[in-house]
């Protein structure tokens, strides 16, 4: 995985010595010999934020979460079907979140954004579909005290992969997958709405998973 | 005993989700009875659970690219009021009920039923099977089903999509075997007759987004009384 990534920029060195307060000691050689890319810096730059959230109620590092990621989650919503002032509030609401359960989020299992696309989704279902979601058990042995520097390097990572191999599928398929996440659609409506037969919106989804699959695997 | 429970499974699970069910979880589109059994599906699944990791990453790289829309001007002095506001309120994380009795039963499925097993208000439908229809969005429903060792539940068709997860016990079919933990996907083309295996009894975690069709007159005229 490590090979895959074509290194364009050195290390962010003030992102490198932030990102070594939530370091076990001994992890911290392993970061100084990775090498980052910009996009991996940005990513790690998150992670730190959310961390600086949690530990320290930083609201620095909470305003440039929000600068990023709030106007992308209202975009999200307003996708989604909500109207601009309910998008505005919804993800207000999202940012209220990610403050309150900072210390639920565990960088070495998602990405910041992965986080907080789940947490816009929860609130969409609450909000649009008024129904409960139920989420999986945590896993029996719980998460770990502090996640591995290296294990959090290798998410953010494949997170960079997998964002250029979506952006790389052929239109038809991006969008398929996009109807999928943002449009509150099931294929049917789908199939409705875009006058494709159902079963050319399977076979092109599936061929975009594979591509992704093929990509980041 | 928990973990005991989950260890043994999650390694035995031979029939998994589907990428379609995945994306439609992660993506939040499914209704609440098969997200119901999804949820449980995936607490027994290391490798289901890997898989619905990766369709979260699919929404936050979708998120994280999208062009980004203009917030209202005082949205983050909003935003910040809001966290003071909440600030001296206590975290009302819902405490997961602690696993009593059988401890069959992963998390979701013991909010659904507010306990484990014996906790279940069996109704009998007839062939010896009981079933208890657990509350949710009327898109679809979703039911236990107990049916004793041995005993065969009428050879049914489907209209619309039926995931059953296997909670204890096993079932066989024409064409295959479940047992703990397994996820059977079964569709419109299926027609089956399963028969709950010698041993314990099979108990079931069933959803549809459609009535079951019956074939044979006597279980279709039960089946407005039962609503299987």
């Amino acid at each position: 995985m490590l090979t895959t990534t074509t290194p364009t920029a050195t290390p962010d060195k003030a992102v490198l010595a932030a990102n070594a307060a939530f370091m076990r000691p001994e992890d911290r050689s392993v970061k100084a010999k990775t090498v980052t890319t910009d996009e991996t810096s940005k990513r790690l730059a998150w992670v730190t934020h959310v961390v600086a959230v949690r530990d320290n109620k930083d609201t620095a590092a909470f305003a440039e979460l929000f600068a990023y990621f709030g106007p992308r989650v209202k975009s999200f919503l307003m996708k989604s079907g909500a109207s601009p002032d309910l998008a505005e509030e919804c993800a207000q609401d999202v940012m209220v979140t990610l403050w309150r359960k900072a210390h639920m989020f565990d960088p070495a299992k998602a990405s910041v954004s992965t986080w907080i696309f789940t947490i816009a989704r929860n609130r969409r279902i609450d909000l649009l579909r008024k129904q409960r979601r139920v989420e999986p058990e945590d896993l029996p042995w719980g998460p770990e005290a502090e996640p591995r520097q290296d294990e959090v390097m290798v998410l953010q990572q494949e997170s960079e992969i997998l964002g250029q191999a979506i952006a790389a599928l052929p239109d038809k398929q991006r969008m398929l997958i996009e109807k999928a996440y943002y449009g509150e659609l099931t294929h049917s409506e789908i199939a409705a709405q875009t006058g494709l037969p159902l079963g050319t919106i399977k076979s092109r989804i599936r061929l975009a998973l594979d591509r992704l699959r093929h990509a980041i695997g | 005993m928990q973990l005991d429970r989950k260890t043994a499974m999650t390694t035995k699970i031979k029939h998994h989700l589907t990428d379609d069910l995945l994306m439609a979880y992660s993506a939040g589109t499914l209704p609440e009875a098969f997200n119901l059994v999804v949820a449980t599906h995936i607490s027994l699944c290391d490798e289901c659970r890997a898989r619905m990791g990766s369709f979260d990453a699919v929404g936050g790289e979708l998120v994280a690219h999208l062009e980004a829309v203009q917030m209202a001007e005082d949205s983050l002095t909003a935003i910040m009021a809001k966290i003071q506001a909440e600030a001296g309120v206590s975290e009302d994380e819902p405490l997961a009920a602690p696993a009593v009795g059988s401890g069959l039963f992963p998390t979701p499925l013991r909010d659904y039923v507010s306990g484990d097993l014996e906790d279940v208000r069996w109704r009998k439908v007839g062939g010896g099977v009981s079933q208890a229809i657990l509350k949710t969005s009327k898109d679809a429903t979703v039911r236990l089903l107990k049916i004793p060792a041995g005993t065969a539940v009428p050879d049914h068709g489907h209209r619309g999509t039926e995931l059953t997860l296997v909670l204890q016990g096993a079932f066989v079919d024409e064409h295959d075997r479940f047992g703990a933990g397994d996820i059977e996907v079964a569709n419109e083309d299926l027609h089956h007759t399963p028969v709950a295996e010698a041993g314990v009894d099979c108990i079931c975690l069933s959803a549809t987004d459609a009535p079951l069709r019956f074939n044979g007159l006597l279980p279709r005229l039960a089946q407005r009384f039962v609503r299987i």
